[in-house]
């Protein structure tokens, strides 16, 4: 495999092109611009054989998704911010509708005050709207998740969108060497796409999106929380396939340093990158520290979590999103998952890097000196203003 | 064009056994549309009477593939269905001739629906978008929409003390969707179903986007008796408060009733027939509120002129 210069953005287009989904429907936004642009050249000269609709909003990209993915067309788009806000309403109708539709989310912050940087306000939002999240800390990872992306999704006990998040600027613009697949590699993974009672099957009419009555609702929700659960299993066998043609290997969380540490923080996307680095230089200095990095937020990865946080000193929960009036959002999936530990650890809010603020290695140094001086707050700040 | 006969032949896309009320001018709308092709056809819908009443689950009264996804989607979803069918086709995967065909109310079509159908319509689509236009959002209890009439007494706009129904006029859609340029778009009526089914054939065979506005009778909203709607759609057309023409590759036809009053064939009946025969505007019939129904009368004969001197064009 020969190693590429390039940044997140092109590697995800680079991963549609290899796929080339039937269908790609989507609206420009700041800092996921790149993948439509460099997509529709693609298109322009004749390299995949996509029907690639610039829609006029991000409502209509995902409806023309969900429209396409019913049809019995494998779909992709992609946004951020403001135009996953745009979506709202369709994301819980293509998850209700069991439709397997892959979307990219270059991580940015939800206006207002209006702002394009990365933090992870948009995809956090969603987290409830029944789609897969996978996060990701760099352009491999980002291109290596696109991929898996369209299998996790198209299983049959799972049939669900997935969402697959890269941080805005600081993933989806930073150049970087990477190692894309073969072409050839990438389809015989992805294989053909199965539809299920497609629309376009005019022989065998189906109905899709009817109405529903109390008697039926809350058992199609809970056949989504199933499948949520099934796609646990499902990510773990397509992460250990995707390692035999890559050998890359993925998991829902990965730890860095954490067999011996007292104290462990644990973030999401890029930051986790950010913290090796912190970590390697505590330790030098004789600190007992590890980060562990999520890149599965949905489903959650309870069992995981739990066991990697049983007994430390000081757990740092580091969220990038706030959920005004309550916990952030990772805080309490974190404190949830880790309650029934038998030796459950003090855990800490960290709260960091909103709207694109700049966190350095210094800043995130902080979250394990808090927590060894005792002086972490349940909740913290990390590097607020007053 | 087949005859009557000949088109109860046809298999029935739309069956018997589906919620909406007696009366309702929806599936008499929609059992027209579909008869006018003997293609395959695969319908999008948007949340509304027409939808909730079709679609119960576990049932369906839909003999075609059928999606609805939401109340603002009709068009982008069945933009989507339509892109598969190209990509798929393209790609060898489906070889049958298939026909796109959308179905909204006047809610879903002039306002919350209008920018995902703007655009389905400019990118090209070969879809047909039938507005079921019953001149308010029903569904959800009779409130005004941007296609109410101006006088209208609806749930959000009742005539009161001070305001005497809704104050607004209705936009004027057809023109606004013939202003994209699109190939063909029409207004049409259920009581004149040669004319409505004549130009559904014309619009599944445009060569890309159609547009039908068709008035659709609501007796629960337009309070009148549940037997009387297709007199209702008629007296719509007979005063000129809903006239049939259509617009085809660039040029203004009049069609049906309207056509022969134009042509001085017929007389076109005065604004009050109508405006008695409906519950919503009983209102209007009080001396009191004269200047309202003048106003309505003022802006009819402006439309009226306006249309003539385009089809003249
Ligand atoms: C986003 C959104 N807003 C509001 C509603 C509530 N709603 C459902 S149907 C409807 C009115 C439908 O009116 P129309 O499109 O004219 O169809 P009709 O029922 O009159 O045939 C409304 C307001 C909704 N379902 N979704
Ligand atoms: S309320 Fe009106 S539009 Fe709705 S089903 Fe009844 S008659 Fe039809
Ligand atoms: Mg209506």
């Amino acid at each position: 495999m020969k190693r590429l210069a390039m940044n997140g953005d092109q590697a995800i287009a680079l991963s549609w092109k290899q796929i080339d989904p039937d269908v790609v429907a989507s609206y420009p936004i700041t800092p996921q611009t790149i993948i439509v642009e460099t997509y529709a050249e693609y298109v322009a000269n004749g390299e995949v054989k996509t029907e690639y609709v610039c829609s006029e909003s991000e409502h209509s990209s995902m409806s023309m998704c969900i429209g396409a993915s019913a049809a019995g067309a494998r779909s992709a788009t992609a946004t951020a911010s403001a135009g996953l806000a745009y979506m709202w309403e369709m994301l819980y109708i293509a998850a209700s509708m069991r439709l397997p539709v892959v979307m990219t989310v270059a991580n940015r912050a939800l206006s207002g005050p209006i702002n394009i940087h990365c933090d992870h306000s948009d995809s956090m939002g969603a987290r409830d709207s029944g789609w897969i999240q996978i996060y990701a800390e760099n352009v491999q990872e980002a291109y290596d998740n696109s991929i898996m992306s369209f299998r996790i999704a198209e299983n049959m006990d799972v049939r669900l969108p997935v969402m697959n998040c890269l941080d805005g600027f600081i993933v989806t613009h930073a150049i970087e060497s990477m190692a894309p697949l073969e072409d050839d590699v990438v389809k015989k993974f992805i294989g053909d796409y199965e539809a299920i009672h497609p629309l376009l099957d005019v022989k065998s009419p189906h109905s899709h999106g009817p109405f529903d009555m109390p008697e039926y609702y809350y058992e199609h929700k809970y056949g989504q929380q199933m499948a949520m659960e099934n796609a646990l299993d499902v990510i773990r066998k397509v992460s250990e396939e995707y390692a035999e043609i890559s050998g890359r290997k993925y998991d829902f969380i990965e730890c860095y340093r954490c067999e011996d540490a007292d104290y462990v923080a644990i973030s999401i996307g890029s930051t986790a990158g950010t913290m090796k680095q912190v970590v390697d230089d505590l330790r030098e200095e004789g600190h007992m520290v590890g980060s562990i990095k999520l890149r599965l937020f949905r489903p959650f990865p309870f069992e995981d979590v739990a066991k990697m946080l049983n007994g430390r000193k000081g757990v740092a929960v580091l969220d990038r999103a706030m959920s005004f009036g309550a916990s952030a959002p990772l805080f309490a999936d974190v404190r949830s998952a880790t309650f029934d530990n038998d030796s459950r650890s003090p855990t800490f809010s960290y709260i960091y890097g909103l709207g694109g603020r700049d966190v350095g290695v210094e800043d995130l140094k902080r979250v394990y000196y808090d927590m060894e001086n005792g002086t972490a707050e349940t909740v913290n700040y990390l590097g607020v203003k007053l | 064009m087949i005859s009557i006969k000949d088109m109860s032949k046809k298999p029935v896309r739309l069956t018997e056994g589906h919620r909406l009320c007696a009366g309702c001018a929806e599936p008499i709308v929609a059992k027209q549309i579909l008869l006018a092709t003997d293609k395959p056809v695969v319908v999008a819908n948007a949340t509304g009477c027409f939808e909730v009443s079709t679609s119960g689950f576990p049932q369906s009264a839909w003999e075609v593939p059928w999606i609805h996804t939401a109340f603002a989607t009709a068009a982008s979803t069945i933009s989507g269905v339509e892109a598969a069918y190209h990509s798929l086709r393209r790609k060898g995967k489906i070889n049958e001739d298939i026909r796109f065909l959308a179905f909204a109310g006047d809610g879903g079509t002039y306002d919350i629906g209008f920018q995902a159908l703007s655009g389905a319509i400019e990118r090209g689509h070969q879809f047909m978008y039938v507005c079921m236009n019953n001149e308010a959002y029903m569904n959800t209890g009779i409130q005004r929409s941007g296609a109410t009439q101006r006088g209208a007494s609806t749930t959000t706009s009742p005539s009161g003390e001070h305001i005497p129904g809704k104050r607004e006029f209705p936009k004027d859609l057809t023109k606004i969707i013939a202003a994209h340029k699109l190939p063909y778009a029409a207004q049409a009526s259920p009581h004149n179903w040669k004319d409505l089914i004549s130009k559904a054939a014309k619009g599944f065979e445009a060569n890309g986007p159609a547009f039908l506005n068709i008035i659709a009778p609501c007796p629960r909203g337009w309070r009148y008796d549940s037997a009387d709607t297709i007199q209702m759609a008629k007296l719509s057309v007979e005063t000129g408060m809903w006239p049939l023409y259509e617009y085809e590759n660039g040029k203004w036809n009049l069609t049906g009733e309207t056509k022969r009053i134009a042509e001085g064939k017929m007389e076109r009946r005065p604004l009050i027939d109508w405006l008695k025969a409906q519950g919503r505007f009983r209102h209007l019939l009080d001396p009191a509120n004269k200047a309202v129904v003048d106003d309505i009368q003022e802006n009819l004969d402006a439309d009226w002129d306006e249309l003539l001197r385009l089809t003249k064009l």
